[in-house]
């Protein structure tokens, strides 16, 4: 990112972010000079007008039509201006060119994945080529919270719902690495749920999407648990590197004792790990919540033993 | 026995005051008059003010930089979601009314106490038992759902959020009874002489507020009720899961929570007329304005929960139809800021205390109000949407405006409430305080958001520190102002120099025909009210009639005992005692 925000926003890297900007700096300095305004006739009139003995006995004034008309006219003509711009931008957010080039968005709690139409996907990273509109369907996953889709730096923001898909549209303008936040609170990982946003010239993105694309048949089981550690999101909560998180590290696990709440234990083998994946909450380690892992159950037969399989590569 | 001993102690010394009447704390627990209960009212909510801003500091020093941590990531979202919960549903939708409005509501009108005094009573306890609900959430889990409750994350929180939820709902009786209470008051109770045109706007403000409450308390309550059902029964209403729809639950969430918003700023609104008028010694301008639009704001405020939801998915016509109607409403606030502005105008401006939150207030609310049309332009909240932007907009209006219009307005009643006046130069260092500290917070917070900061992170990038690092400093120097203002609050209950009957030389009836501590029946004979609220110009009692440099309007420098008791407004023929 080249840091050349303003003191109000942040860098501006898609084509509607210049509109929502001159909109916003149009609010920003009309609102600066009506407060300048109110402030400067308070304390003038609270210095003119100070009480200058205990007996003052001011006479009453006469209330102004004509002022009293005219602060009700002049900030509705404003205000009216104001709306017609901003529902004009909203317009332009909402609709997106028949021809954008379509990536679909999956949120999980607590990640991004993307996948391309050439079948490429990627986890946390969207990769985008500039000047060429995109649309993202976004959904999040099968019983999962809601999330947000927001990119800052292109001035867009979607909400994401379980149950439905919603989309948003933008087109980068320039090459650089930019953000991604989730911004509708999901739980103690949301302010972990981030992505990076890589916007390429449009030649680079074309051999990238072209050579990203994996043919997971072709992975060994171990490489394929790799991938569906980063997919599902496990990284989330479960380290690798024996550091704590909302779940238990994997280094280590597997054939080591496990002991529960309720006083039991019992050793960390293939058929644990796969009921651990599957129905997380049969067993929960000591230390930790239920409810907070979700059900993996929707894998395939071959990803819950590839995940297994990763599992036990980790000592 | 101590009972025993003040009365015998009252009949020779002292006047029978309603603080030195019936002190036994049964007889504080069973009371029915207004003034105790807004009391019972005010030691609750300073209590639950004091947890949930501690919870507040917790939440700034976490965010104070990016690695410095006090708590994990799940004792972060339990903190600022209990923080919000008990601000908004717990304190500032029910303080102004609850405390002022039940102190001070039946003395602006001339009567002897609200229409209800058990249902008043009443509601306290039905208060005090949300209370106990809230308590019991927090021992039976954690709550961690933010004050939105947005589903389906809160539907697979477990019990904690089944309790609180049932608080709210239980508390959102409390004001449903003191909204009810209010409304018929005011219709039935007035004083002769009382029109309406002549009510305090402070009363106005109150008469808004309760239609509000009455209208929309009951949909939050459903929707508390349907929450619990969902998680209880199973059965699918916004969880999606079980076939629910969770954009349903944000509908029914904010068409009451945007009212409530009106809940908190009219009678703030209220408070500031009061002040303003009092402190200008003028007439409000424009006061029909004021007083109607309070009113309109209350009715159009239920037409536009959807500019809370302009990303969720909702249809495109309806978040341009909310935004539109956003505006309008926005309209009558500005007029309202122009009016108090416009008072005063050749008037004689007195910078007590009070006035000094009442102005805090304007310059505050205007942004809060500015900030509001900032979001309420449908491109730009795209952008400004669920981040700190919003939590700045928010605290500007809630803090900036009705949690300083509720200081202003303690200050301003204070003498009234305690019959004891609070250290006046430690008022104007506190009120500057509490000004620079909310400023140097919460305007951050606003280039906080609109650089993109999301809210309700517990972690976030590097380029957001130094702002964080401004804001947490800021909420110290707030703390440290309100920290003042509980200290010499309590000094002054004790050391506090005595006040006279109208330090201020107000006008309203509270202050001209009440003993300086109000008589356990408010007024010794029913008032009967000949002019207006603020008429100073015909208000000769106020300044002892002749102008002679007697004024009264200075009592909290002079010598209260020196002065002789003011001539109060006449009374009205004596009624039928049954009456
Ligand atoms: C001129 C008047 C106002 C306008 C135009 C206005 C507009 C808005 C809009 C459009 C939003 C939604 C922003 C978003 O979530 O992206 C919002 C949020 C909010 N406003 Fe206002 N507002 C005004 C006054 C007030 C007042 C008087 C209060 C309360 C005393 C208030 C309290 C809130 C709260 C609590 C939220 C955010 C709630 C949340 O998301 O947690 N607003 N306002
Ligand atoms: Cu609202």
């Amino acid at each position: 990112m080249n840091d050349s925000g303003t003191f109000w926003l942040p860098e501006a890297a898609s084509t509607v972010a210049a509109e929502v900007d001159g909109l916003f700096y149009f609010v920003y300095w009309a609102s600066a000079i009506i407060f300048v305004g109110v402030v400067a006739a308070m304390i003038y009139l609270a210095y003119k007008y100070r009480r200058r003995d205990p007996n003052d006995r001011p006479e009453p004034v006469e209330e102004s039509r004509l002022l009293e008309i005219s602060w009700i006219v002049v900030p509705t003509i404003l205000v009216l201006l104001v709306f017609t711009w901003g529902f004009q931008t909203f317009v332009t957010l909402q609709t997106a060119p028949p021809n954008a080039y379509q990536i679909q968005g999956q949120a999980y709690s607590y990640g991004w994945n993307f996948e391309y139409p050439e079948g490429a996907q990627t986890t946390d990273e969207l990769y985008l080529p500039a000047d060429r509109p995109v649309q993202v369907r976004l959904s999040s996953r099968e019983g999962d919270v809601l999330h947000s889709f927001y990119l800052p730096q292109f001035r867009v923001k979607q909400d994401v719902l379980p149950n439905r898909y919603t989309s948003v549209w933008f087109e980068a303008t320039e090459p650089g690495t930019y953000e991604l936040f989730c911004t509708e609170y999901c739980g103690v990982g949301h302010s972990q749920m981030l992505g990076e946003v890589n916007v390429l010239p449009a030649d680079e993105f074309d051999e990238w999407v072209a050579e990203a694309g994996i043919n997971e048949d072709e992975l060994s089981l171990v490489e394929l648990g790799e991938l569906q550690y980063q997919r599902n999101g496990c990284q989330g909560c479960h380290s690798l590197d024996g550091s704590a998180m909302a779940g238990p590290t994997f280094q280590g696990l597997y054939a080591s004792e496990r002991a529960f709440a309720d006083a039991s234990s019992v050793e960390a083998d293939e058929n644990y790990l796969r009921e651990s994946i599957i129905e997380p909450d049969a067993k929960v380690v000591e230390g930790y919540g239920s409810g907070i892992m979700p059900s993996f159950a929707h894998l395939s037969e071959r990803d819950v033993t590839a995940l297994v399989e990763f599992i036990k590569e980790q000592q | 026995m101590e009972a025993a001993a003040h009365a015998a102690s009252q009949t020779d010394a002292e006047p029978r005051t309603y603080l030195n009447h019936e002190t036994s704390l049964w007889e504080w627990l069973t009371t029915k008059d207004h003034k105790k209960i807004g009391i019972m009212y005010l030691i609750s909510l300073a209590v639950v003010f004091l947890v949930a801003g501690l919870l507040a500091m917790a939440v700034r020093l976490e965010l104070m930089s990016p690695d410095f941590s006090i708590m994990s990531a799940s004792q972060y979202n339990q903190t600022f979601t209990m923080h919000g919960i008990m601000m908004v549903f717990l304190f500032i939708v029910p303080s102004i009314p609850a405390i002022l409005g039940n102190f001070v509501l039946p003395l602006q009108i001339g009567a002897k106490d609200v229409a209800f005094p058990r249902l008043n009573l009443a509601s306290w306890y039905v208060y005090i038992a949300g209370g106990a609900l809230t308590v019991t959430a927090l021992l039976v889990g954690e709550l961690s759902t933010g004050w939105t409750f947005y589903t389906p994350y809160s539907s697979q929180q477990g019990t904690a959020v089944i309790f609180m939820t049932g608080a709210i709902f239980v508390s959102g009786f409390a004001s449903i009874f003191t909204g009810l209470n209010f409304i018929v008051t005011i219709h039935k109770m007035r004083a002769p002489g009382m029109t309406w045109n002549r009510l305090p706007l402070f009363v106005w403000g109150l008469y808004a507020t309760s239609i509000v409450q009455v209208l929309a308390t009951p949909v939050v309550g459903i929707t508390m009720l349907l929450l619990i059902l969902e998680q209880t029964l199973q059965i699918g209403i916004f969880d999606p899961a079980l076939g629910g729809d969770p954009i349903l639950f944000q509908h029914f969430f904010w068409f009451y929570s945007h009212p409530a918003v009106y809940i908190m700023i009219l009678p703030a609104f209220g408070i500031l007329s009061e002040l303003i008028a009092t402190f200008s010694r003028q007439r409000i301008f424009g006061y029909r304005a004021i007083a109607l639009s309070s009113v309109a704001i209350a009715m159009l405020g239920f037409l536009v929960w959807g500019h809370h939801m302009f990303v969720s998915g909702q249809s495109a016509i309806s978040s341009i139809v909310f935004s539109l109607i956003t505006y309008l409403i926005g309209i009558p606030s500005g007029i309202k800021i122009f009016n108090w502005i416009a008072t005063m105008y050749k008037g004689s401006v007195w910078l007590q205390t009070p006035m000094l939150y009442a102005l805090s207030f304007l310059f505050l609310f205007t942004i809060g109000g500015l900030t509001g049309i900032m979001v309420g332009v449908l491109g730009v909240d795209v952008h400004l949407h669920d981040t700190y932007f919003v939590v700045g907009h928010f605290h500007y209006v809630m803090m900036g405006g009705s949690v300083i219009a509720l200081l202003g307005g303690m200050h301003y009643w204070w003498p009234k409430i305690t019959g004891r006046m609070y250290n006046e130069t430690l008022g104007k260092i506190a009120a500057g305080l509490v000004f620079v500290g909310f400023n140097v917070t919460f305007f951050t917070q606003l280039v906080l958001g609109s650089q993109g900061m999301p809210r309700r992170y517990y972690e976030y990038v590097d380029r957001f520190a130094e702002l964080h690092m401004i804001s947490t400093i800021g909420s110290f120097i707030l703390a440290s102002g309100l920290f003042l203002v509980l200290g010499y609050a309590l000094h002054s209950l004790f050391y506090g120099k005595k006040a006279p009957q109208n330090p201020w030389a107000a006008a309203t009836l509270e202050w001209t025909n009440v003993a300086a501590i109000p008589d356990p029946h408010n007024f010794t004979s029913t008032p009967l009210v000949t002019r207006g609220p603020y008429d100073f110009h015909k208000a000769d009692e106020v300044f002892g009639g002749s102008g002679d440099g007697q004024a009264r309007g200075d009592g909290a420098g002079s010598d209260a005992s020196r002065l002789a008791p003011p001539e109060a407004a006449p009374s009205a023929p004596k009624e039928d005692a049954s009456a």
